[in-house]
């Protein structure tokens, strides 16, 4: 990078990093800064690769692609009041093809494969292969069976939870805990590298304080 | 004196100091990297400090929220500094994406989605550089995309990073030949479904505008039966999700993923139940796959920022607990509920 882009990241990075602080002036710059340019960027990416890059480069080669631009028109309808309700078209179009496909995705990869991947012998490593299951899978395996079953006692609703059913019902409150837990965890870990990436770049890449 | 005239000359001090320091790197000043006893000496006055704060805490005097950030942030900006390493052990779903790698015969042909943007380069350009030196090491064939706009931008610095390491020095690596970039494509999932039956039809060009028959890396590549491996490094939607529910579960691609540490626990569950080979976690992960492959890079840097981090997340948190119930803000609470 030059002395100006170095120096420009650094007061951007620094404008952001000042609301820490408090709100101030140099932070509203920054963040409108990053609006507008991200607003931007995203005007001119999809301009060139759907309008221009499928569209305007191939519409003579494949006539079906009109029929995608005349959807695309109806939508920008929206911005005409009299006849706004055409760009419904073009959504229950979008509505129903990512549902389609999204019903067939979900239903097979986090329900089927799920359940099957839940429903596992507690002593084996496989199907049909004996007590041949090390002490920490059996663990995880009785982990999961009893995770998953508490859990769903939780979930269930049409039984009051008391007794032997309420405690199930806790100890499912107790797994989820430990879930939330590790996924804080896993976000502070995420929010911390963001931070690093950039106290990195202030120290290492602008100042040269740091390899 | 007035708080505006502090801020003032602090943002002046501040300001001077960024340009010695800045002057100082173009005349060649050296990097600075404490010795081991100075690193210990700075633990333990970081560690005395955030005593110190406790027994303020336990003696009622509550610190305000700047103190917190203050602390977050010399843990996470002094380890740079520091001339000591951490301890990396190896997750057994790191393993199993190394050995799964491993595996593969020169010359296999390896797809790697760039699902990510600068924001998440922190995490993902160190598994990205690890991974795709991996690769050349093993003589495979790299092909790289982008669900997200700014994805195959990541994947050229990767390429460049790699080809300037010491390991790789003296090799010479053909574009179109051992590496293509095919760049963006728009689309989200559907970009992958319509992979499953044509590259070509999602990329007829390839990022600088090639044709892709003129690739002849991936002119015979007609789906995704003619690629060997996938490896997606995502930091969100379109990403990890939908490449195993498309490409995984439609077309039968063996896939490995790296992601960013606020989407793993959600990938978690794919991996046990065999969708994925491997995964890498956050920068935890990318650590871990440095040490495996034997090519450290800034996961590995990074990592004694974000253990000192967290220790300091962590003591922040206990010193909260005890200002909650030294506080009496319990009993106010129980109050409230009565």
């Amino acid at each position: 990078m030059d002395h100006f882009s170095l120096w420009l990241a650094a007061f951007l990075t620094l404008g952001i990093i000042s609301f820490l602080y408090k709100d101030n002036p140099w932070y509203k710059l920054t963040e409108a800064i990053f609006i507008g340019i991200s607003a931007g960027y995203w005007v001119v990416t999809l301009y060139w690769d759907n309008f221009y890059g499928k569209f305007w480069v191939n519409k003579g080669e494949e006539p079906t692609l009109w029929i995608g631009a005349f959807f695309g028109f109806l939508m920008l309808l929206r911005l005409i009041p009299k006849v706004g309700w055409l760009s419904r078209w073009p959504l229950a179009f979008i509505v129903g093809a990512t549902s389609g496909l999204w019903l067939m995705n979900y239903f097979a990869s986090n329900i089927m494969v799920q359940v099957q991947a839940t429903i596992m012998p507690l002593f084996s490593t496989g199907y049909g292969t004996g007590f041949d299951a090390d002490f920490a899978t059996i663990v995880a395996n009785f982990v999961i069976f009893f995770g998953t079953l508490t859990g769903l006692v939780y979930f269930f609703f049409s039984k009051e939870h008391k007794g032997a059913f309420g405690v199930g019902a806790k100890i499912g409150i107790f797994f989820l805990m430990i879930t939330f837990g590790a996924s804080f965890g896993y976000t502070v870990m995420s929010r911390m590298s963001l931070l690093i990436g950039r106290i990195d770049f202030l120290f290492g890449d602008w100042l040269g304080m740091i390899q | 004196m007035s708080t505006k005239v502090k801020e003032i000359l602090a943002v002046v001090a501040i300001t001077i100091f960024c340009l010695v320091f800045y002057i100082g790197k173009i005349n060649g000043w050296e990097t600075i990297e404490f010795s081991f006893t100075v690193s210990m000496i700075v633990i333990s006055l970081l560690v005395l400090s955030l005593v110190w704060i406790l027994i303020l805490t336990i003696k009622g005097n509550l610190i305000e929220r700047r103190i917190v950030f203050l602390f977050v942030g010399i843990a996470v900006t002094l380890p740079l500094f520091m001339g000591i390493s951490q301890k990396i052990s190896s997750s057994p779903e790191v393993v199993s994406l190394y050995e799964s790698v491993d595996a593969l015969p020169a010359g296999s042909k390896v797809l790697i989605s760039f699902d990510y943007d600068p924001p998440s380069a922190p995490e993902l350009q160190p598994m990205a550089e690890a991974f795709i030196q991996l690769c050349f090491e093993k003589n495979l064939k790299v092909i790289t995309m982008g669900l997200w706009p700014q994805g195959p931008q990541q994947a050229n610095l990767a390429f460049e990073k790699v080809f300037s390491s010491e390991k790789l020095k003296g090799r010479k690596f053909e574009y179109g030949v051992d590496y293509v970039n095919l760049g963006f494509q728009t689309g989200n999932e559907f970009v992958v479904q319509r992979m499953g039956s044509s590259f070509k039809s999602m990329f007829p060009t390839d990022y600088v505008g090639n044709a892709y028959n003129d690739l002849p890396l991936v002119k015979n590549i007609k789906n995704f039966s003619n690629i060997d491996y996938c490896f997606n490094l995502s930091a969100g939607f379109p990403g990890t999700v939908e490449w195993i529910q498309i490409g995984v579960d439609r077309f039968g691609v063996l896939l490995g993923a790296g992601n960013t540490a606020v989407q793993a626990p959600q990938i978690y569950p794919y991996l046990n139940a065999g969708q994925l080979t491997g995964l890498l976690g956050g920068m935890n992960g990318a650590a871990e796959f440095e040490k495996l492959t034997e090519i450290p890079g800034k996961g590995t840097k990074f990592m004694l920022s974000q253990s000192f981090s967290h220790m300091v997340v962590i003591a922040f948190v206990l010193i909260g607990n005890v200002a909650f119930f030294m506080s009496g803000r319990k009993s106010m609470l129980e109050g409230n509920e009565e």
